[in-house]
């Protein structure tokens, strides 16, 4: 029998095959700092698909379609399955959201959101097969790869 | 109702800007009209912008409006660290409309989001200039009668130049192909290009401009500036490969038409202003027409010719 290398969930979330350099990024976009429930991290583990890749458990925690697109931003080929009674229920498919509000900074540093009190917003385009954000202010596009999280 | 600011040229349609266009004429034949009689505009310039600003207090003045405001940030309380929020809030509260010059990029729109009144943006940063774009389309109609299927030459600094950009968004409603003509520092930028081929705007690079815009309808010439170069010497020469001479113009078009958004430095050399080609000084004039009818539209106060 293959030996998990974190400890089996009962109830709550799994997000797998986060490439392990992103690992914190996804722990940021959810806010998982301030999240109280017990949550297990393992990082630099071997994957077959992302090379060394982290993975998050949060027990009794069920993020929204919304919440789980954000992850989306960020590492794409992330897996996200809900378990419950330590059965996976449900994998939950990810997709870019069509607008990111506050959570992403804009790289533009001219950009009136880096410098006054105003949230950031930007529309998700996707032109010739490539996906990228384009600042409701500025009008910069910023690529996918280049996402830094405010 | 929603209140109707213009930001960026590419929130008019095809429709709308031809019927700022249509209103330009009039007020081309007819400047003074006393349609903004009561009115109160305001001119919030962050960055000085000495001809932007006159040209649209020219055009209020000619309606009858009144204007109040400032033209350098340095005699605004913003000095005293005041948000751009607070400032529109405030003014939006005396004033009928906004217009608005600002060093930073997407402060126009910012601004739409939260004024009670119309902004009309002048210039965010190296973002959008829309009122430079309507005015430079009434000077291309003027001149050739006609917006369809026009041979347009965009020389200079294509690269970080907005009004080229901005030009080019604007003109994809009307069949245009372009030629632009640049230095490889200059090159017009990936995302452009694809706008053109996605819109089937046939488009050419080259990067000499002597003969290459015998064929054109508008010569359109942006200024290099010495600040965009890392080697000096590069400038330098560059500088010299794109200063437009009377000589050049010998085996043009004769409907070509020669436009510049100012201020010239050396792209441009003077012995071209005698030419009856040379368009650039009134092309700054019918700004003041195209403005007339920019402040006319968003205040939903079109005088009737």
């Amino acid at each position: 029998m293959k030996r998990l290398q974190v400890a089996a969930l009962r109830n709550g979330t799994v997000i797998d095959h986060i490439p392990a350099n992103k690992l914190f990024k996804v722990f940021a976009i959810l806010d998982l700092s301030n999240c109280t429930e017990t949550i297990t991290v393992g990082n630099n583990l071997n994957s077959q698909t992302v090379g060394k890749k982290g993975i998050i458990k949060i027990s009794d925690r069920f993020f929204s379609q919304e919440e789980a697109n954000k992850i989306s931003l960020i590492a794409p080929k992330a897996k996200i399955n809900i378990i419950k009674e330590y059965e996976v229920v449900e994998k939950r498919l990810l997709s870019l959201p069509d607008e990111v509000r506050e959570i992403v900074q804009c790289v533009n540093p001219a950009c009136i959101t880096n410098h006054q009190p105003v949230k950031t917003f930007f529309n998700v385009v996707t032109e010739n097969d490539e996906t990228h954000l384009r600042c409701h202010y500025c009008e910069r596009d910023v690529k996918l790869e280049e996402v830094k999280l405010k | 109702m929603k209140i109707r600011s213009l930001v960026s040229i590419t929130d008019y349609n095809k429709e709308e800007i031809l019927e700022i266009l249509n209103l330009a004429a009039d007020f081309e034949a007819n400047p003074n009209r006393k349609t903004l009689d009561g009115k109160v505009i305001a001119t919030l310039f962050f960055e000085p912008s000495t001809r932007t600003r006159l040209s649209f207090e020219t055009a209020v003045n000619r309606l009858g409006g009144r204007i109040i405001g400032f033209s350098d940030s340095m005699t605004s309380s913003s000095v005293k660290g005041e948000t751009l929020h607070d400032t529109i809030k405030m003014v939006g509260s005396y004033a009928d409309a906004i217009v608005m010059r600002h060093p930073l990029e997407g402060a126009a729109r910012y601004a739409s989001e939260i004024s009670p009144v119309p902004i009309i943006n002048a210039g965010d940063g190296a973002n959008q200039h829309p009122s430079q774009t309507l005015l430079d389309l009434y000077s291309i109609l003027k001149t050739q009668g006609t917006l369809e299927n026009l041979k347009i030459c965009l020389v200079g600094d294509l690269k970080y130049g907005r009004t080229v950009h901005s030009l080019i968004m604007a003109m994809s409603h009307f069949n245009p192909s372009f030629r632009f003509i640049a230095p490889d520092e200059l090159k017009m930028p990936d995302e452009y290009k694809d706008f053109c081929r996605k819109n089937n705007i046939p488009y050419e690079e080259r990067t000499e401009l002597a003969g290459n815009f015998d064929d054109a309808d508008i010569l359109y010439i942006t200024r290099v500036q010495k600040e965009r170069f890392l080697d000096l010497i590069e400038f330098e020469r560059v500088k010299n490969v794109y200063t437009l001479k009377k000589s050049m113009l010998e085996h043009t078009k004769p409907n070509l038409k020669i436009l510049h958004p100012l201020p010239r430095v050396n792209e441009i050399a003077q012995d071209v202003d005698e030419s009856p080609k040379a368009y650039y000084f009134q092309q700054a004039q019918n700004g003041l027409y195209v403005r007339q009818a920019i402040v006319s539209k968003v205040l939903m106060n079109v005088p009737i010719f």
